[in-house]
C-alpha cells in the first residue's frame, strides 16, 4: 500500500436497467486494487449521484451502461456534476460501440471501458481519469 | 490551501451550510498528518454542540436501515443529522467496498449528510481518525452526528465510546445479545434496540438482554457516568416501527447526561482518550525508532535488554544523553 | 415436423432411442419428456424479438414467421418491464430500446396485427407487470374474435428470480407471489393452453451463477410457486408449472447434464414431495436460450460458432423450444440479417446433422451420466439449505434467502471468480484473452433505435388517452385497488376490465403500488 490516500470511486447505474453483474464485479476489482468504492448500485438519478459525489468527496464516478442509453445519459451526468460545481471525471463502462466514443468524449466523458475489458484496463481507466483531472 | 480555499475558509463555508466544504475537510482529516492537524486546530473549539451517537452491533442487525430510519425522522423534525458510516478495509489490498450509503436511500433523500469511511490502515486504529471526523461535522453544525460501525471487535468498541450516547443494535434469534456481551458492548451501551422485533423470538432476545443487564447491575459494570440502566427499545427498521420511541430514548439519554452533570465529564473523557491515543501513537513511533537505532549501532548487544530499555526511556522521557 | 424413415446421411437406419434403463417419456424423464422426442415434433424455433414501436416489432414478427420460425416471443422495453408508461420521467431515453414499448392495449393490438392469435403460440417475457400484459393480450385476442380458451403461449411471470438476479421487480415479494398465483388460477380455469409461469434460470446464469446454482435456484423457485398455488387452494395436478427457461452456456456437457438433471429432479420432487400424480405434472418441459453473456464484442462473427454449439447442447439436452442469439448482440439488439443467421443455425441442426433422429443420443455416456448425477447432487444440497431456512417450506426458505441477500451474494461471488479466471488466463475466451488476431475488424452495422421512436410512442399514448372514456377508466382503477387489497380475490378480472377501457400500464401499476408498496433491495455487493 502506497502512501497516497486511496482513490474514492462512486459506482452507479442510471435509469431503469437492472443488470448489475458488471457493476458488482468492477466494485470488487477496484477494491482489490486498493480503492474505496461507494457503491450506489441500481436505479440512481443524477441527483443521488451528485449528492454522493459531493458528500463522499469522490475522485471519480463510474457508470455502467448496457442499454444503448449512453449517448443521452452520459452527457446528462457530466452536465449535472458540472452544474453542482463538482470537477469530477465520469467513466462509462459497458456496451458502448466504438463509433460512439468521440461523441462521448466531446460531451465531457473522461473514459470509456468496453465489454470484456480486462481487470488491468479497468483499474488503469479509473486511475488515468483521476490523474488527468489533476486530483 | 485546498483547491482555491484555505482550511479556515473551508471551515467558515462548512459552518455556513456548504456541504462540499465539509466533505473536503473530512478528506483532509482522513489523510492524517499535517492536513489533519490543521483542520483539528481550526475546529477544536467549535464543537460540543452536536449530540454524538455511536451505533454499533453484530453484522446483519440492520444498523444501516435503523440509522436511516432514525435520521430520516429527525431530519423531518427539523434537525440536521449527519452519519459517518464505517466499513472495514481489506487488510490485503487496502481497498474497501462502502455499502452503507446504498442502504440509506430514504435518509439521503431527506437531506441527511452521509459520509462513508473505510478503516484504511489508520495507524492506531479508527480511534485516531474518527474523533477528527466527528469534530468537522460538529463544527459544521450537524446534529446529531451518528457514527455507525460494525461492532464485534475492540476497535469498534473504542469508536463507540467516542460518542456521548452508545446505541447497540441486536436482533432476535442469533444469539446477538450473547455476542454483544462477549464483545464488551454491554459495558459501554447506553441504549439497546432489538431490531427485526417482528420476528418470533423477539421477546426472548429482550429477556436475554434484561438478564445480562441485571448481572451488570450486580457487578457494577456500567459505562462511566451512566445516568441509569440502559433502556431497551423494540424496533422494526424496515417499517419504521419503534423508531419514534427510539428517537425519544436517544434524546432522553442526552437530557439525562446533562441533568446528572455526566455530559461534561464524558466529553472531557473523550478528549482525554483522544489525547491518550495520539500520545500512545507518538510514543510507539518514537519507541520503534529508538530500538531500531540501538540495534543498528550495536549498543543493544553490549547490555541486558532491561538496561537498554531503561537507557532509551531515560533519553526519550528525561532528555538524558542517548549513547550507552 | 421431421419425416421418417430415419437414416444417417450415408443411409444407415437409426432407432428412435438406444440403451437400457428408463427411456425417454418414462419417469423420471431424465432422457426426455417424450418417447420419440424430435421424431414426433421438432423443438419450437422461437426467436425472441422486440424493439421500437409495436409496428416495428410486428414487422419483425412477420418476417420471422415467414423465415420458418414457429413461435413468437416478445421482448419489451425497460419502461414496460418496469411498469412505466412511455412518458414517465424514468422512461426518457429508454423507450423502444431494449424491446417493444407497450403502454396500452392498442399497442398490443398493433403488435399482433395480421397474426392469427388462435394459430400461433406466443411467449411474453415480462415479470413484474406480467398479469397486466396477459390481460392486454387476452383483450386483443377477444376483440379480434379469438376466445381466450384457444390461446396458446407462455408468460414468463417468474418474479422470484427478479429478486435473485434480474432486478425487474415492482412490489415486495409476497404480494408479487400472490399475483403469480392469481395468473396460475386464472389460466388453469380459463386458458388451458397457456403456460402461466416459465420458471427461469437464464437470468440467474447471466447474472454470474454456476450451472449448479442455475439449476438449483430455478427449480427451488418452481417448487416455491407450487407451494404457493397449493396454498391458494389449487390441486397440484391442475396447474403444475410445466415450463422452465434455461440458459445454454458454453461448457457443452455441463449443460447437457444440467438439462437432464433438471427433468429428473422435477419429476421426483413433484411426485414424492408434492404428491402430483398426473404425468403432465411430472414432466418438465423447457425453453432454452443461448447464453447472451458468452457473446464477445471482439471478432463477433465467432459468436455464430459459439451460439451453434450452445444450441446443439440444448437440443442434445432435450429442449422443447430454442432461441439462438445473434452474433451482433454483444453490442446492440440484433439486425434482421443476424437474427436470420441465428435461426438458420437451428435449422442446420434440425435438418442436416441427424441429431434430431434419436432421443437423448448422449444417454449412456459415462461422462454425461456422471455429470447428470453430480449436478443433481449439488442441487439437492441447495434445496436442503433452503428447506432448513424455511422450516420445511421451500417457499419460505426462498423468501428468507431473498431477504438476507443469500442468492445475490452467491451469484456475485461466482461472477467474480469467473472474472478472475478469465483475467488470469486460467479460463480462455477466444478473442478476449487469447487468439486476439482479428480483433481490429470493423464493427458491423448495428441496429440503432433513435429518439424519434420515443416521440412517436408518446404521441400514440396521448392519442389513446384523448379518445377513451375517462370515467370508465377511473371506475376500473378503483376496482383494481379494491381487489388488490383483498388477498384472496383474483385480480385478473379487474385487470381485464381496466385494460379493455384503455387504462395504461403505468396507471394500473401506480394503483397496485399504492396497495402493495414498492420493493427496496437490501444491496449485497
Amino acid at each position: 500500500m502506497s502512501g497516497d490516500p486511496p482513490i474514492r470511486v462512486v459506482l452507479a447505474k442510471l435509469g431503469l436497467d437492472g443488470h448489475d453483474r458488471g457493476l458488482k464485479v468492477v466494485a470488487r476489482i477496484l477494491r482489490d486494487a486498493g480503492m474505496e468504492v461507494v457503491y450506489l448500485g441500481l436505479r440512481q438519478t443524477t441527483e443521488t449521484i451528485v449528492d454522493a459525489v459531493e458528500q463522499e468527496d469522490a475522485d471519480v464516478v463510474g457508470i455502467s451502461m448496457l442499454n444503448a442509453g449512453h449517448l443521452t445519459l452520459g452527457p446528462r451526468i457530466v452536465d449535472a456534476l458540472a452544474e453542482a460545481g463538482l470537477d469530477v471525471p465520469v467513466v462509462i463502462g459497458g456496451i458502448v460501440p466504438d463509433e460512439d466514443r468521440p461523441a462521448l468524449a466531446d460531451a465531457g466523458v473522461a473514459g470509456v471501458l468496453g465489454p470484456g475489458a480486462p481487470i488491468e484496463e479497468v483499474v488503469a481507466g479509473i486511475r488515468d481519469a483521476v490523474a488527468a483531472r489533476g486530483r | 490551501m485546498v483547491g482555491d480555499r484555505t482550511v479556515a475558509q473551508l471551515v467558515a463555508a462548512a459552518r455556513g451550510g456548504d456541504r462540499r466544504a465539509a466533505a473536503r475537510l473530512l478528506t483532509l482529516v482522513e489523510q492524517g498528518g499535517q492536513p489533519a492537524d490543521e483542520v483539528a486546530g481550526a475546529t477544536h473549539q467549535l464543537v460540543d454542540n452536536a449530540h454524538v451517537v455511536g451505533v454499533t452491533g453484530p453484522p446483519g442487525a440492520g444498523k444501516s436501515t435503523l440509522t436511516a430510519a432514525l435520521t430520516t425522522l429527525l431530519a423531518d423534525q427539523g434537525r440536521r443529522p449527519a452519519v459517518l458510516a464505517v466499513d472495514p478495509s481489506s487488510p490485503l489490498t487496502g481497498g474497501a467496498i462502502l455499502g452503507d450509503r446504498v442502504r440509506m436511500v430514504e435518509a439521503t433523500a431527506a437531506g441527511v449528510f452521509i459520509r462513508s469511511m473505510a478503516t484504511r490502515g489508520h495507524a492506531g486504529g479508527l480511534a485516531l481518525a474518527v474523533p477528527g471526523m466527528v469534530r468537522v461535522l460538529d463544527a459544521a453544525g450537524f446534529d446529531p452526528v451518528v457514527v455507525e460501525t460494525v461492532g464485534v471487535g475492540q476497535v469498534e468498541v473504542d469508536v463507540a465510546t467516542a460518542a456521548d450516547t452508545v446505541l447497540v443494535v441486536v436482533t432476535p434469534g442469533m444469539g446477538d445479545a450473547v455476542q454483544a456481551n462477549k464483545a464488551g458492548l454491554l459495558e459501554v451501551a447506553d441504549l439497546f434496540a432489538v431490531n427485526k422485533s417482528d420476528r418470533p423470538n423477539a421477546a426472548d432476545a429482550r429477556r436475554d438482554l434484561e438478564l445480562m443487564l441485571d448481572l451488570s447491575d450486580m457487578t457494577g459494570h456500567r459505562r462511566a457516568g451512566s445516568p441509569g440502566r440502559p433502556v431497551i427499545v423494540s424496533t422494526v427498521a424496515t417499517t419504521g416501527g419503534g423508531v419514534e420511541e427510539l428517537a425519544r430514548a436517544v434524546d432522553d439519554h442526552l437530557e439525562a447526561l446533562v441533568s446528572s452533570g455526566s455530559l461534561a465529564v464524558r466529553r472531557q473523557g473523550r478528549r482525554s482518550a483522544e489525547v491518550r491515543s495520539r500520545l500512545d501513537h507518538l510514543l510507539l513511533e518514537a519507541s520503534a525508532a529508538a530500538v531500531a537505532s540501538a540495534s543498528a549501532d550495536g549498543s543493544a548487544g553490549r547490555e541486558a535488554p532491561g538496561a537498554t530499555a531503561q537507557r532509551l526511556a531515560d533519553h526519550l522521557l528525561g532528555g538524558s544523553d542517548y549513547t550507552g | 415436423m421431421t419425416e421418417g424413415p430415419f437414416r444417417t446421411l450415408s443411409g444407415i437406419p437409426v432407432e428412435a432411442v438406444y440403451g437400457d434403463g428408463p427411456l425417454p417419456g418414462e419417469f423420471p424423464y431424465t432422457r426426455g419428456v417424450h418417447p420419440d422426442m424430435y421424431r414426433s415434433r421438432l423443438w419450437t424455433m422461437r426467436m425472441f424479438a422486440g424493439f421500437g414501436t409495436a409496428e416495428d416489432t410486428n414487422a419483425r414478427f412477420r418476417e420471422l414467421l415467414r423465415s420458418g420460425g414457429t413461435g413468437l416471443s416478445t421482448a419489451f422495453d425497460m419502461p414496460t418491464l418496469m411498469g412505466r408508461d412511455s412518458d414517465h420521467e424514468w422512461a426518457m431515453g429508454e423507450v423502444g430500446r431494449a424491446g417493444v414499448a407497450v403502454d396500452t392495449v392498442e399497442d398490443m393490438a398493433d403488435l399482433f396485427a395480421g397474426i392469427d392469435l388462435g394459430a400461433v403460440s406466443t411467449s411474453m417475457t415480462i415479470n413484474g407487470p406480467a398479469p397486466i400484459l396477459l390481460a392486454m393480450y387476452v383483450v386483443v385476442a377477444e376483440e379480434s374474435g379469438v376466445e381466450r380458451s384457444r390461446l396458446a403461449g407462455t408468460l414468463q411471470n417468474d418474479i422470484l428470480k427478479e429478486y435473485q438476479a434480474q432486478k425487474e421487480y415492482l412490489f415486495p415479494p409476497r404480494p408479487s407471489v400472490r399475483l403469480v398465483t392469481d395468473v396460475i388460477r386464472f389460466t388453469t380455469a380459463e386458458m388451458p393452453r397457456w403456460n402461466p409461469v416459465s420458471v427461469s434460470g437464464y437470468h440467474i446464469r447471466e447474472a454470474g451463477s454456476t450451472a449448479a446454482q442455475e439449476l438449483a435456484f430455478t427449480l427451488a423457485n418452481g417448487f416455491a410457486y407450487v407451494e404457493a398455488a397449493c396454498a391458494a387452494g389449487l390441486p397440484v395436478d391442475s396447474f403444475a408449472p410445466r415450463l422452465s427457461f434455461f440458459n445454454s452456456h458454453v461448457d457443452f456437457f455441463e449443460e447437457v447434464g444440467k438439462f437432464r438433471a433438471a427433468r429428473r429432479i422435477w419429476a421426483r420432487w413433484m411426485r414424492d414431495r408434492y404428491g402430483a400424480t398426473d404425468e403432465r405434472s411430472l414432466k418438465l418441459r423447457f425453453h432454452t436460450q443461448t447464453a447472451g453473456v458468452s457473446l464477445t464484442a471482439q471478432q463477433p462473427e465467432v459468436n455464430i460458432a459459439r451460439v451453434a454449439l450452445q444450441a446443439l447442447a440444448g437440443v442434445m439436452g432435450g429442449t422443447q423450444s430454442l432461441h439462438t442469439d445473434s452474433h451482433d448482440e454483444a453490442l446492440a439488439l440484433p439486425t434482421a440479417e443476424a437474427a436470420r443467421i441465428a435461426l438458420r443455425s437451428q435449422q442446420v441442426i434440425a435438418h442436416e446433422t441427424g441429431v434430431a433422429s434419436v432421443a437423448d443420443p448422449l444417454g449412456g455416456s459415462h461422462y454425461v451420466e456422471w455429470m447428470t448425477d453430480e449436478l443433481e447432487r449439488r442441487a439437492e444440497e441447495v434445496f436442503a439449505h433452503l428447506d432448513e431456512l424455511g422450516g420445511g417450506s421451500l417457499l419460505e426458505g426462498v423468501h428468507a434467502a431473498i431477504e438476507s441477500g443469500w442468492f445475490v451474494g452467491e451469484i456475485a461471488d461466482a461472477a467474480y471468480r469467473y472474472e478472475r479466471e478469465v483475467n488470469s488466463g486460467d479460463r480462455i475466451v477466444v478473442g478476449v484473452n487469447a487468439f486476439t488476431e482479428g480483433n481490429d475488424s470493423r464493427q458491423a452495422d448495428l441496429l440503432r433505435i433513435d429518439q424519434e421512436t420515443e416521440d412517436l410512442q408518446r404521441r400514440r399514448l396521448d392519442a389513446v388517452r384523448r379518445s377513451r372514456d375517462e370515467r370508465a377508466v377511473a371506475t376500473s382503477l378503483s376496482r383494481v385497488a379494491a381487489d388488490a387489497a383483498e388477498p384472496t380475490t383474483n385480480l385478473l378480472p379487474a385487470l381485464l376490465e381496466a385494460v379493455s377501457v384503455r387504462a395504461t400500464l403505468g396507471e394500473v401499476v401506480d394503483v397496485l403500488e399504492g396497495v402493495f408498496g414498492t420493493y427496496v433491495e437490501r444491496t449485497v455487493v
